[in-house]
């Protein structure tokens, strides 16, 4: 289950209630071994466990900053263990901080930092110890720093942001003639001129101009519907802007009801469909980025269209956290914090998954600004648009898994905005009045 | 059941009955009293795990429904019938309960007739395509759900899959199946026919090797033709194995949730149309922290099998004593 030197990442478990139950057991198993396996303990080094969901591209990259790290630190017995991206990943993860022994460290999405346990689950961090370690307010992005911060105390310490961004083939762009002297994608403002590019691209690729993930349609929702400037109350009765979200949900329908986008494609053929040459644009996260450049695909990036006003995308930050212990360990918490500042400091790698390291000397120096496609959005992931904040919000939460399930009918033009928007407002207040497991 | 396994069964019995009490003064109440002793120390280990992998879960998954245990927290308090309550009035959990009795209801029929024509097709069959026909029908069902569910959504995709393109081929119009609300749960229930027919298929095809061939023969003699023969021979003659059939398929069926999982990528398709109850269960209970709620809809699940099971040996056991 846990190999104590992973060359590669730990296969994701299946996800059968079995493997499900399997799974638990090993890991209750690990957490009843307490004090760590027997040469560890013989040769004295200082066991760290680390758990992440990284996979694929991320998860490549992840591991060799890992041999890099143990390289450098002979003394630390480094354990990682990677779980499946997304609800296997949190489900284990608050089973293994509630059992309390599970890891030293982990990888999160800050915003589900306030849904899995503040103070029950998940520590603050000792930030005179970060300080230590060259690591403050100063030294990393403000935007996803206060993010990480609850009630003026630090609960996360950010590696990245990452967000949805615009991905473009730049043969049929330039069959489109929508690409400037650089090769780039022309700069759009409000939603004709964005529709007038997918037309012509539509053109030049003959099937579609630009493809989305419409089964995950929150992350374009929430990206148009704070261009709009709208924002979200979740608490007592709920706050939505009806006209803002109905403006960006009929820009979901009007670009797939008028062909210019698949009226569905889901997680796997979003990318299928920007590879093989039946969309010339794509709207997606950015980390695809390793994918398309590992096939060899000649593509550029940038920001999330312009569609109400300004260049902004839905997105969200990977940060480590710490578990609440039941038994102070010093000796852990200090490997931990180091670990994570030394990551921070070496997140060069990680951009070349797609993603913005938050360790600001890391983004401003000479080595990052020559990465390519990643210099067309750096400026946006400063304005990345975190998800509002509730138990239930963020990354693979009920918030994004209601909003998706009514908005992706919008997309395929099952139902209408109008019904879209009320559905969901139903679901949010009823989340809203669920009584809070944290 | 064959009538051979019945007198098996007698003969097993007949040991135990010449241990029975005998006329014998004084020793014979001791000795029953030993005999049902060693018989417990039989009993105790499978009891044993019983108790601790069955009956303990069973009560603490009960007593959990009314608590607001959360998976993020350490303490819990008892909360009554309150989860019982939200959970009458949750239209997720009827949704979700409809889901699943819909998919149950589409997907026993098939994997019904579907199994006994294979069946039927391998059992005429010569002996050189007899083993291919067999290992080619068995061997979907040896695949993991992970393996299928990915195989499936790709051949389901809209744009460049595989079904789309035979359709295609002969002038029907490309379908959303997993991403339109009215085809997405029969496109799930397709995928698992084809995955788990073959459990089905072999279990027809033991019973088919089981009905003896001079019964064919005397029936072909008297003038009946092959769908007579069929109809008054071979369908009696498999009634229990379907009847059995039946109830593994439907349990199975109630119990549907990786491959719906896996094939909406857990997002339970376009409005909830085909996120099974226990991905609701799933949902609360994991991604939303609240163990407590999603044991007691686990228990309304667990009633409505224990309902339909109940149904079902009440109509085996009319038709056991009208054969």
């Amino acid at each position: 289950m846990r190999p104590r030197d992973t060359r590669r990442p730990v296969p994701a478990p299946a996800l059968g209630r079995r493997a499900f139950l399997a799974g638990g057991l090993a890991a209750a198993g690990t957490a009843l071994a307490g004090c760590g396996p027997a040469d560890t303990v013989l040769s004295g080094r200082q066991r760290l466990r680390q758990w992440n969901l990284f996979t694929g591209g991320d998860g490549a990259r992840m591991v060799e900053m890992h041999d890099a790290y143990r390289k450098q630190h002979p003394g630390i017995d480094f354990q990682p263990s990677t779980f499946q991206w997304g609800n296997p990943y949190y489900t284990k993860f608050a089973m293994g901080a509630a059992g309390g022994r599970a890891f030293d460290i982990a990888t999160l999405h800050v915003s589900r930092l306030r849904g899995l346990g503040v103070d029950t689950l998940i520590a603050p961090v000792p930030t005179d110890l970060l300080a230590r370690h060259g690591i403050t307010r100063d030294t990393v992005q403000h935007s996803t720093w206060d993010k990480c911060t609850i009630g003026g105390e630090l609960y996360a310490i950010p590696l990245d942001t990452h967000l949805v961004v615009t991905y473009f083939n730049r043969d049929a762009c330039e069959k489109a003639g929508v690409l400037d002297a650089d090769g780039n994608l022309v700069d759009t403002s409000g939603e004709e001129e964005f529709l007038d590019v997918c037309a012509a691209v539509k053109e030049a690729t003959g099937k579609y101009g630009v493809v989305m993930d419409t089964t995950h349609a929150w992350r374009q929702f929430w990206s148009l519907y704070r261009q709009l400037g709208g924002e979200f109350k979740l608490e007592g009765e709920l706050g939505i802007d009806d006209d803002k979200a109905l403006r960006a949900l009929d820009f979901l329908r009007r670009i797939s009801q008028s062909g210019l986008a698949p009226e569905a494609s889901d997680g796997a053929a979003t990318p299928a469909n920007f590879q093989n040459g039946i969309a010339g644009l794509m709207i997606s996260g950015n980390w695809e980025l390793p994918t398309l450049k590992d096939a060899g695909m000649d593509f550029g990036m940038r920001a999330f269209p312009d569609i109400f006003g300004a260049e902004l995308g839905q997105g969200d930050s990977h940060c480590f956290v710490l578990p609440v212990r039941r038994e102070p360990d010093e000796d852990a918490v200090a490997a931990a914090v180091e670990y994570a500042a030394w990551m921070l400091k070496n997140s060069l790698t990680w951009a070349g998954g797609g993603h913005t390291p938050a360790y600001l000397p890391v983004t401003r120096s000479p080595e990052y600004a020559a990465l390519e496609p990643q210099s067309g959005y750096r400026k946006a992931a400063a304005n990345v648009q975190f998800d509002p904040q509730a138990w239930f919000s963020g990354s693979a939460a009920q918030l994004q898994a209601q909003a998706s399930a009514v908005f992706t009918g919008v997309h395929t033009g099952a139902v209408t905005p109008e019904t879209a928007l009320r559905r969901f407002k139903h679901a949010a207040q009823k989340l809203i009045d669920t009584p809070a497991p944290v | 059941m064959t009538p051979h396994a019945d007198t098996a069964g007698a003969s097993a019995v007949a040991p135990a009955s010449r241990t029975g009490p005998k006329p014998a003064a004084g020793s014979g109440a001791r000795r029953a009293r030993r005999d049902s002793l060693t018989g417990l120390w039989l009993v105790l280990p499978f009891t044993t795990l019983f108790a601790a992998f069955m009956v303990w879960p069973l009560l603490a998954g009960l007593w959990t429904s009314f608590t607001d245990r959360s998976l993020a927290q350490d303490e819990s308090s008892f909360v009554g019938l309150a989860n019982w309550a939200e959970m009458l009035g949750d239209s997720a959990v009827w949704q979700s309960l409809w889901v699943t009795l819909l998919f149950t209801l589409i997907t026993t029929p098939p994997l019904v007739v579907i199994a006994l024509v294979m069946a039927q097709l391998t059992h005429r069959a010569t002996a050189h395509i007899g083993w291919f026909l067999r290992f080619s029908y068995f061997a979907p069902f040896l695949m993991p759900v992970a393996v299928v569910a990915l195989i499936w959504e790709w051949m389901y995709q809209p744009e460049f899959g595989m079904v789309n393109g035979l359709l295609a081929s002969v002038g029907i119009p490309g379908v959303s199946w997993l991403t339109d609300g009215g085809t997405v749960l029969p496109a799930i229930a397709i995928t698992t026919v084809w995955w788990t027919v073959g459990f089905n298929y072999l279990l027809y095809l033991a019973a088919l090797q089981g009905i003896p061939a001079y019964v064919y023969e005397a029936a072909a003699i008297d003038g009946a033709g092959p769908w007579q023969r069929f109809r008054s021979i071979t369908l009696p003659l498999l009634g229990r194995t379907t009847t059995l059939i039946v109830l593994l398929q439907m349990v199975a069926s109630l119990k549907l949730f990786d491959q719906a999982y896996l094939m909406t990528n857990g997002t339970g398709g376009p409005n909830y149309a085909a996120r099974p109850i226990i991905g609701y269960i799933f949902e609360s209970g994991f991604t939303g922290l609240r163990i407590g709620y999603a044991s007691a809809i686990s228990y309304l699940l667990f009633a409505v099998i224990i309902v339909v099971s109940v149904l079902q040996f009440k109509l085996f056991s009319r038709k056991e004593g009208t054969v």
